[in-house]
């Protein structure tokens, strides 16, 4: 592309010099320099982590956009091709550090197929106790963040952590970990429940309508929320199927598809809940969907918390050392809060898969970041990027 | 009426700020270095070795058979088998670390050696505040600064602790009961002999 810029005089400020951050692209000849190419990111407090965004303006709006991403690249997948079936597991923890959990059970879902382990009553009881905990405090994140990207800085992003803290509280005195969890094995969970967990989950499960409630007020019906949010980034659904979107994005375009629903892998098929669906697919559906989301995780909560029955945690003839699935692949996949988390395995009957792939729902759904905002105004690029719902470690791996 | 959902808004985050002053619920912060939480009985941060009795390095449980450092996912264990045998606590003739170092710069406090180590030798600490100003060396533990005594495990996890104790207490018990009635169908065979 020719580049064209005006003498820096008539500008009255430096030239843009070629290679650093903004520099002039524009090249039409009635407007010279009417296209300004900017790098957003890598180190924009609004990118979520270390993300760039290659932004081609028009004054304030958005012609096109690159989503450059790689910065925080690890090496999961190799990594974990050269490790025991058992060392992938804390790696797991960092692909989507605000769930592990999730992460952990897509995981053990992929290799118990894999193997063919069966999990005792109890431990998937806690699986989904565990999921739908990280599923609240995930979601209680995503819209404080969003809250945050609008320009309301701290309240509701601080009254989000407050209610986050109580749950990772119980993940650490499950788990010893508050984020890291490393928590579930093939065939079960690590360890049981210390004495009074489960009452203090029931605890903090009754106490979450309250805030639940609180931050609706705070939020749902405020004006300014509803003016940046409402008809900003809508994705249609036939953008979304086809571009492989899952999670709330999918279901706040109207596409009814929920891999608890859809599979019904572990025990999900026992609880009642509904699936929220949206309408027009544009920001605001995608922020609700998370708060409607929170209500239907805390009925199966409850359900769970009830149902749960004593008994061995994780199954006997699950090895921890030494463990050889035999040959052929498997795909496990589960309704991670961020969308459908898939782990791909082959195994060749060694200690270490053959091929370890993951299938993060944050990269997938970045896909589409350009065409929700194409024609709205930089303001609203980062509004969109934070209810798409992205988390860099698992983008990158 | 447009605004009234800001104003709604406003008054949630007034009843908030009241609040924070009387509620306990709402009082959440903790000024960290003076005000502690106590800590949770199954937190972890990283790996110790535990010794019994005394004397810290002649004590110690660890019988470098190696296995958490084969399995240890970030390989941040390095262990050197000693050259002579010595007694463990069931008086078996076992290896024992001549050096046992874990960098706690790579420990990303998994846990696993911990579950992978069939002699009950290494235990995950609670202790975070470690903080160095030599970031290659300070971080690299030998296994004098590893070694914490049973007590010290006693105090951390006592419930983990309790059963393992209980266990190795059984054990002894049931070598000692073996001993003796070996020795006395010895006291049995002898008399003949002599
Ligand atoms: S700590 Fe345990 S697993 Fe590691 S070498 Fe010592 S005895 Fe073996
Ligand atoms: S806690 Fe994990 S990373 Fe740290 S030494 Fe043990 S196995 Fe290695």
């Amino acid at each position: 592309m020719m580049v064209t810029q005006r003498s820096s005089d008539e500008w009255d400020r430096p030239a843009p010099v070629a290679g650093s951050y903004a520099f002039v692209v524009g090249d039409d000849p009635e407007d010279p320099g009417s296209l300004l190419e900017v790098s957003m990111g890598p180190q924009h407090p609004s990118t979520h982590g270390v993300f760039r965004m290659d932004v081609v303006l028009d004054g304030e709006t958005v012609v096109k956009l690159k989503p450059v991403f790689g910065y925080l690249h690890r090496n999961h997948e190799k990594i974990a091709e050269n490790i025991s079936y058992l060392g992938s597991m804390p790696y797991t923890d960092r692909l989507d550090y605000f769930c592990s959990l999730t992460n952990n059970w897509a995981y053990a879902l992929a290799v118990e197929k894999l193997a063919g382990i069966s999990v005792p009553e109890r431990a998937e009881y806690l699986r989904v106790i565990l999921s739908e905990l990280t599923r609240l405090q995930n979601h209680v994140c995503l819209a404080g963040f969003l809250a945050q990207d609008m320009g309301a800085s701290g309240t509701p992003l601080m009254y989000g952590f407050r209610e986050r803290e109580k749950i990772l509280d119980l993940f650490e005195s499950l788990t010893g970990a508050r984020m890291m969890c490393n928590y579930m094995r093939f065939g079960g969970c690590r360890c049981d429940t210390p004495p009074g967990w489960l009452d203090e989950a029931r605890a903090v499960v009754d106490s979450f309508p309250r805030f639940l409630h609180e931050f609706e007020n705070l939020l749902s019906s405020n004006e300014i929320l509803m003016s940046r949010t409402q008809g900003i980034g809508v994705l249609g659904k036939d953008l979304a199927v086809g571009a492989g979107i899952t999670g709330p994005c999918l279901r706040a375009a109207g596409v009814d598809y929920d891999i608890r629903k859809v599979d019904g892998y572990g025990i999900y098929p026992r609880f009642q809940f509904r699936v929220p669906l949206g309408e027009h697919g544009d920001t605001y559906d995608r922020y609700m969907m998370r708060i409607l989301e929170m209500h239907e995780s805390l009925g199966i909560l409850k359900q769970a918390l009830d149902g749960i029955p004593e008994g061995p945690i994780i199954d006997p003839k699950a090895k921890l050392r030494g463990f050889r699935p035999k040959a052929g692949e498997s795909y496990g996949r589960i309704e991670a809060p961020k969308g459908e988390l898939g782990f791909y395995l082959i195994s060749d009957g060694s200690p270490s898969p053959y091929r370890y792939r993951v299938r993060p729902p944050s990269l997938v759904n970045l896909t589409v970041l350009e065409d929700l905002c194409v024609g709205h105004n930089v303001a609203d690029t980062v509004i969109i990027l934070g209810s798409i719902d992205i988390v860099l470690g698992e983008v990158d791996r | 009426m447009l605004g009234s959902g800001i104003i709604k808004g406003l008054a949630e985050t007034g009843r908030n700020f009241v609040g924070s002053y009387f509620d306990p619920e709402r009082m959440t912060t903790v000024e960290y270095p003076e005000q502690r939480l106590a800590p949770k009985e199954n937190t972890r941060q990283f790996p110790f070795l535990v010794f019994d009795g005394e004397a810290a390095l002649a004590g110690l449980r660890c019988v470098a058979c190696q296995i958490c450092e084969k399995e240890c996912p970030p390989q941040c264990i390095y262990i050197e088998k000693s050259r002579e045998k010595k007694p463990d606590h069931l008086g078996k003739p076992q290896f024992h670390p001549a050096i046992f170092d874990i960098d706690i710069s790579v420990c990303m406090s998994c846990q696993i050696c911990v579950e992978v180590c069939p002699f009950d030798a290494i235990k995950m600490d609670t202790e975070f505040e470690l903080s160095t100003s030599d970031r290659f060396g300070g971080l690299l533990m030998h296994k004098d600064l590893l070694a914490r005594p049973n007590s010290h495990f006693l105090k951390v996890h006592p419930t983990d602790a309790g059963v393992i104790d209980a266990r190795r207490a059984e054990e002894r018990a049931r070598l000692e009961a073996k001993a003796r009635l070996d020795s006395e169908a010895k006291a049995k065979e002898a008399p003949p002999a002599a």
